[in-house]
């Protein structure tokens, strides 16, 4: 992101650049243990990159955290393990013992299966290490009740979100105090769009999962939702043969929960270009922000979600 | 007049590489929107982000249905519910707090905080202007200006908001009149002028229908100004303007990945920096050179406001998180006292005297605020006296630290003048300010160079000082314990001293009374006599209610780490009232003794005392020889 010092102003990528490194840094001046929460899709790895930029020479001084749910696509563990890697900085990978034990996934159990996985294990693993902050990658574009999200995100002791009473956030003065047992959730990308993301990955070269990319893959077309048939443990009704499509993803979580799009963009400039002139937003795709009335994600953000 | 939206979309469909380059150059622009409930404001930003393409299928067909489940436009789409993104505020049809929403157009990037109106969400809107270029104030053409108008174009001046957009919106229900509009805007013009605004932009709108929103409407065919986007997309952003002065950067972090390389990472405020300038560390003064701008992609030969950078300089000098890196030749002031109006942002209100921590670019210190020199009521601008400042209240105060910070006044730079101020037990970010000017500057306040160190004075009496902080209710037993231990220290050639309610309050706090405020200051002086005494190697014995947290803690923060021991006599109330040795409680309860603590005042018990004492179960005596031991077990 080098630009012109001279002449035209700061472009709004260089904002939001300069903006994302200095809140990365004020968390490390401030809390006692930071964490990254990683979830291997583009955010995240925009995110990653951005902590390499405000700390560099140093490598992050923190750890990466994916609470991982055992669906994710094969691709996503093996860019979480190559991003580790280069980064220098340590991989901790957390999965919920109960869900484990339950047998816990999504095909069988729905909605339980991302409240277990994800919303208990992220609190279960931020209690385990006792980390006081944890970056996230969400967007204030992303979804409605975000929009309205504080940049440090205070939570209680037993991982609650509070949206009536949030701290009052003033010019770039993040108050990152808390008692013992309280943590703050932090969003260094909060200000970015879908759009920001995608041309800083191009103009970065930033790494991504290929499946952002389209590519003729196996399918099968589950209510509407068109299904990656990634691994054996998909259970095909009898009589089900996987369709090969020219798929990509817009979103990338647990496997079965999300739905790939028809598609020939097989370049990033190919991907802005549908993601500019589609006419569905990117977490259309996603079962978990239509329940409980048009507050789904609101809701789950008070019980501990990201 | 083509629509650009179309043109937009046309170039992404035929040649996606020359939009991206476009769209990679674009600015970005900060604005918010200020209006009352129902002057249109959610429906603007809906309409603004629907214009431009920022609403997708699903969401408008989910906005459908919201519409008409919950919509207040009958059967037409409701753009507020867009926007009101809380349960409560769908519920109630009102916006609580500050929503951020993105827009772009052909030439620029935009972040909207769209801020709830109402006076009770002042904070709030304090928020979303805090960090705004542009504001847009809303008035409904049918009601002209309001004191909400002026209430919101107070607020953002306050805030240092340079370009101001007047929108007369709901134009459509006065028939677009010429007449309506211009004496709306004269209107506002005079008022204005009266608060020091210079200049604004009027622009005559309806976010419902679409007029001057992007497209020149045909309805106003008198009107010869910009549209709204065309205005969005022309004024200059301040950061081109912060790049203008001399060179500030507060020093976030330090970055030593190894013995070899100690890098200063901050956010640049303002100005440039080159390898091989002239650099001062404040507050220190120390000056060096530049000699690299770190990046992960290479050494850079310059870097300007607005940009994250890490620094190497020449010499091996002091410089740490909270120092700031300036021009050698225009550093800023470092000074201990201020003028500043503060805007106080909690529910509980401002406690003059009381310790807070102040938060100012990336130094934070103690600081505590005078009484008010005034108010102002937002609504009429009338300056108004104050003890104190509620939630939402705006005031100009005295402020002191207990260290020199390096500032420069608001109206200079949001940085490095504006300050948050945070509770220290309960964490809240309690007020936010903006400095003018320093009252006095630091470098003429020395501190005397003392030839007979603190240590020498503890060690000719061979004790280690202390203050033995005794709290809790009246008459639950603080002084009959306190002399007691007092009187065993002293059989043991222990060099102390008693501070009760008849030496002080007979003598040096004689002039206060007992209301919150007199009560912290009360026990700030007790705790800076105390702090003397231990300086002159004393064990210091304190017997007073001190009823709150704040000002206990207070009092532990001026003393070493160990030095403040906190004893807490608990009694309960109901015993320490069945005892009323002095016949407090009696008068108390009667009514003519107010403040009382316990009865009409608070008690905050010690979370964790150093010693607890539970007079229930143990007789004055064994409590004295529990805290001597303790004490000296200890020392």
């Amino acid at each position: 992101m080098t630009g012109p010092a001279h002449g035209p102003s700061l472009t709004h990528l260089q904002r939001l650049e300069a903006e994302a490194i200095h809140i990365l840094r004020e968390v490390v001046a401030e809390a006692e243990r930071p964490v990254m929460l990683y979830s291997v899709g583009k955010d995240s790895a925009v995110m990653l990159h951005l902590a390499r930029k405000a700390f560099y020479p140093a490598p992050p001084p923190f750890p990466l955290l994916h609470v991982d749910t055992t669906w994710k696509f094969r691709d996503m563990y093996a860019l979480r393990d190559r991003m580790a890697r280069e980064s220098g900085m340590e991989l901790l990978v957390y999965h919920n013992p109960e869900a484990a034990e339950r047998g816990i996934n999504p095909f069988d159990h729905g909605a339980l299966h991302t409240d277990l996985w994800k919303t208990e294990g992220l609190k279960q693993a931020l209690d385990k290490w006792g980390f006081d902050a944890a970056f996230g990658g969400a967007r204030r574009d992303e979804e409605k009740s975000r929009a309205k999200e504080r940049i440090f995100s205070f939570r209680t002791a037993s991982h609650g979100w509070d949206p009536k009473n949030q701290r009052p956030e003033l010019w770039n003065l993040y108050n990152a105090r808390k008692h013992k047992g309280e943590s703050i959730r932090v969003f260094p990308i909060s200000n970015w769009t879908e759009l920001d993301v995608w041309q800083y990955i191009q103009l970065e070269g930033i790494p991504i999962v290929p499946l952002y990319f389209a590519a003729p893959r196996p399918t099968v077309d589950r209510d509407g939702l068109l299904l990656m048939v990634e691994d054996e443990r998909f259970p095909l009704k009898p009589g089900v043969q996987p369709v090969m499509r020219s798929i990509r993803f817009r979103t990338l979580g647990c496997y079965p929960l999300t739905g790939a799009v028809e598609s020939e963009a097989s370049t990033l400039s190919d991907v802005i270009q549908e993601t500019l002139l589609t006419t569905t937003s990117e977490r259309q795709g996603r079962a978990i922000d239509k329940d409980a009335g048009g507050a789904g994600m609101e809701v789950k953000k008070q019980q501990g979600y990201f | 007049m083509s629509d650009p939206v179309y043109v937009t979309d046309a170039l992404i469909a035929e040649d996606i590489d020359a939009y991206l380059v476009s769209h990679q150059h674009k600015t970005m622009l900060r604005f918010i929107t200020c209006g009352s409930v129902d002057d249109g404001k959610s429906t603007l930003i809906g309409r603004l982000l629907y214009d431009s393409k920022m609403i997708f299928e699903d969401q408008l067909t989910a906005l459908e249905s919201d519409s008409r489940r919950l919509g207040t436009q009958g059967q037409e789409i409701d753009f507020a519910l867009l926007v009101d993104g809380l349960a409560a505020e769908r519920e109630q049809g009102i916006t609580i707090d500050v929503a951020y929403r993105f827009f772009n157009t052909e030439k620029r990037k935009f972040i909207v905080a769209d801020c709830p109106g109402h006076e009770q969400y002042t904070r709030n809107m304090v928020t979303g202007a805090s960090t705004a270029d542009l504001a847009v104030i809303l008035i409904d053409a049918r009601k002209g200006v309001l004191a909400q108008t002026r209430r919101h174009s107070y607020l953002v001046h306050l805030l240092g908001i340079r370009h101001l957009v007047l929108a007369v919106n709901k134009m459509d229900l006065v028939d677009y009149s010429q007449d309506v509009f211009d004496a709306i805007v004269a209107e506002y013009s005079r008022f204005a002028r009266t608060i020091g605004i210079e200049h604004f932009t009027a622009l005559p709108i309806s976010g419902f229908k679409g007029d001057n929103i992007t497209v020149r409407s045909p309805k106003t065919p008198w009107y010869k100004g910009p549209v709204l986007v065309e205005h969005l997309e022309s004024v200059a952003v301040d950061t081109s303007a912060d790049r203008a002065g001399p060179l500030r950067m507060p020093v976030q972090w330090v970055n030593r990945p190894n013995l070899d390389f100690r890098g200063f990472a901050g956010l640049i405020a303002s100005g440039s920096v080159r390898p091989g300038d002239a650099v001062r560390v404040l507050p220190s003064g120390k000056t060096s050179t530049v000699a690299r701008i770190v990046t992960l992609d290479g050494d850079r030969d310059e870097a300007v406001a607005g940009q994250s950078v890490t620094l190497t300089l020449a010499d091996e000098i002091d410089c740490s998180r909270g120092d700031v890196i300036a021009a050698a030749d225009a550093p800023p002031e470092a000074a201990d006292q201020f003028e500043a109006t503060l805007v106080w942002l909690d529910d509980e209100a401002l406690h003059v005297g009381r310790s807070y921590w102040l938060k100012l670019g990336t130094q934070t210190v103690s600081a505590t605020v005078q009484q008010p020199k005034y108010a102002v009521n937002v609504n009429t601008l009338e300056h108004l006296a104050a003890k104190t400042l509620d939630l939402n209240a705006i005031g100009v105060a005295e402020v002191t630290t207990d260290k020199p910070l390096v500032f420069e006044p608001y109206a200079r730079s949001r940085t490095l003048g504006g300050f948050i101020l945070i509770d220290k037990l309960t964490n809240r970010t309690v007020g936010a300010g903006m400095i003018h000017f320093s009252l006095r500057r630091a470098q003429n306040v020395h501190w005397q160079a003392l030839d007979v160190s603190r240590d020498q004075h503890a060690r000719i009496k061979n004790q280690k000082p202390a203050v033995l902080w005794f709290t809790g209710l009246s008459g639950a037993g603080k002084s009959t314990i306190a002399n007691l231990v007092e009187k065993k220290l002293h059989r043991m050639n222990r060099h102390t001293f008693l501070l009760d309610g008849d030496n002080v309050r007979h003598g040096l706090n004689k002039d206060l009374g007992f209301t919150e405020a007199d009560r912290i200051e009360n026990i700030r002086r007790v705790g800076e006599v105390a702090k003397l005494m231990a300086d002159a190697g004393l064990i210091v014995l304190t017997a007073f209610i001190s009823p709150f947290r704040a000002e206990r803690e207070m009092v532990r923060a001026m003393l070493p780490e160990g030095e403040f021991v906190e004893v807490f006599i608990d009694t309960p109330l109901a015993e320490a009232e069945a005892r009323d040795v002095k016949g407090l409680y009696k008068k108390a309860r009667s009514g003519a003794l107010k403040n009382f603590t316990g009865i009409d005042s608070p008690y905050e018990a010690p979370d964790n005392p150093e010693i607890r004492i539970d007079t229930t179960a143990m007789t004055p005596e064994a409590a004295a020889s529990l805290i001597v031991d303790t004490l000296l077990g200890d020392l």
